[in-house]
């Protein structure tokens, strides 16, 4: 029988909860790197058993931890982000320039072919590339170059590059996405990029219709159709069909479109999940109800997922990297929240169970399926 | 024999116990201290200062001798206390995010 394996980040540390199929039985381990913020914590797909670990603390700065044995054991590798060239300004928050400066790995991406090929999405805003399995990062600095980037603004987190999505249809294709720029897609493995922002609509920006500026805060894909991507952007969840030339919102009925986490079912490419989220001031789920939403419609018609889930008094957040998926046949979904809880379900999310409680805000989930 | 002092989560990081004990070259500075702790604990690299700049971070502060010299030069010589490994070198994390009123 598989097992699973959940990789749980949060402000004071990394824990990996384990499982077998039956997602019913969990074992916790950790917390790894106790006291730092881990940002984020993901395996490769071509060898699980190879995890990379984004580990910072605003006294100590950036550390980047691997581990050869799934979690086991870890050893720091390189942690020098240095931009290339001379770094060049953005956006400060009151519009004045700002000099570039590196202050965390948001997310690392392993490659879909490498082990030892991971990159990472940094603050501020740019991505990094390891060949050597973390030893040494060397900036894939086309993106930072691109002729918007003077214009690229933080958003309330930061100015951070969040998500990166490697298409397993083209090894040449990268998606990332970042607050406050928007989308950008590569079709060169990250030598040159272009925004794919056209349909975005943000009215906290003077042009809503702008090429960059956007506060898209995760992109989610299906591997079986990486020209699909769904958005949750700061308000209103979007789709586009055309690997993000053009985007149209199918937020529907959803009680709420702001929110931070998306994702895909693992078998059904139409079947897509949110967490709503009440208002950019009021950080948590609408009427004190954690309420995941499905849609079966790749978006526009969202069912409620409430069973097993906090209908009352509930005031966490659930983070824009706090959600995954397993692949088992009978998909499973994990999600993370600030409150410490981190809730599965084994049926493609019909009901939930806290696998824990009382973590530390959780700040990442992601989900290996292990033979 | 120079003694530092780390904070508890870069004694971790380090795999360290207690104090650790250095042989620094020539005279005893920050930057000589630092350069023979980073050389012997290569994963402290850029945890206690830049790796471009080589400036401090901003919330670690140096103390020996009861002094903060968190602001004096990086190549200015160190009390000898320090020097001859009577007193130890304080890499310390500055208290922060406490509240903002007293």
């Amino acid at each position: 029988m598989s097992n699973v394996r959940v990789l749980v980040g949060t402000r004071k540390g990394a824990f990996v909860l384990a499982s077998d199929g039956k997602r019913e039985q969990w074992s916790v381990s950790g917390p790894h790197f106790a006291g730092w913020e881990i940002y984020h914590v993901k395996g490769s797909p071509v060898d699980p058993n190879r995890l990379y670990a984004s580990q910072s603390s605003g006294w100590s700065g950036q550390v980047i931890q691997r581990s050869n044995d799934g979690g086991q054991t870890w050893e720091p590798v390189d942690n020098k982000f240095v931009y290339n060239g001379v770094p060049g300004t953005h956006q400060w928050y009151d519009g004045t320039p700002h000099p570039w400066e590196f202050k965390r790995v948001w997310h690392l991406e392993p490659s879909l072919t490498d082990p030892e090929t991971v990159y990472a999405g940094v603050e501020d805003a740019a991505l990094f590339r390891s060949a050597d399995g973390g030893k040494s990062w060397q900036e894939l600095s086309g993106l930072r170059g691109h002729g918007s980037g003077p214009h690229w603004q933080p958003g309330a987190g930061g100015m951070c590059l969040h998500t990166v999505i490697l298409d397993p249809g083209n090894p040449g294709r990268i998606f990332i996405a970042i607050s406050a720029a928007g989308a950008f897609r590569s079709d060169d493995g990250g030598e040159t990029w272009q925004p794919i922002n056209r349909g975005l609509k943000s009215q906290y920006i003077p042009d809503p219709n702008a090429e960059v500026g956007h506060c898209v805060h995760h992109v989610a894909m299906h591997r079986s159709r990486p020209g699909v991507l769904f958005m949750q952007k700061h308000w209103d969840v979007m789709r586009s069909d055309d690997a993000g030339d053009s985007w149209h919102e199918v937020s529907g009925n959803l009680p709420t479109d702001f929110g931070f986490a998306i994702d895909v079912h693992a078998h059904e490419p139409e079947t897509i999940y949110v967490v709503p989220i009440k208002s950019d001031s009021e950080h948590f789920p609408p009427e004190g109800k954690l309420r995941v939403y499905r849609s079966r419609t790749g978006g526009n018609e969202w069912e409620p997922l409430t069973k097993g889930l906090p209908q009352n008094d509930c005031y966490v957040n659930v983070l824009r990297d706090a959600m995954a998926v397993d692949s088992l046949d009978s998909c499973g979904v994990y999600f993370g929240t600030t409150g410490g809880q981190v809730y599965a379900s084994a049926d493609a999310g019909d009901s939930w169970a806290p696998i824990v409680r009382d973590l530390p805000a959780v700040l990442s989930v992601e989900v290996q399926t292990l033979p | 024999m120079i003694r530092v002092e780390l904070p508890a989560h870069l004694r971790t990081l380090a795999h360290v116990g207690g104090e650790v004990k250095l042989d620094v070259e020539g005279p005893v500075t920050q930057r000589s201290i630092l350069d023979a702790l980073e050389n012997a604990y290569p994963m402290l690299q850029g945890t206690i200062r830049d790796h471009v700049t080589q400036q401090r971070r901003a919330f670690v502060r140096f103390f020996a001798c009861t002094e903060d010299l968190s602001h004096e030069s990086p190549d200015a010589p160190l009390p000898d206390a320090v020097a001859k490994g009577a007193e130890p070198f304080l890499i310390v994390g500055a208290i922060a995010g406490g509240s903002g009123r007293w």
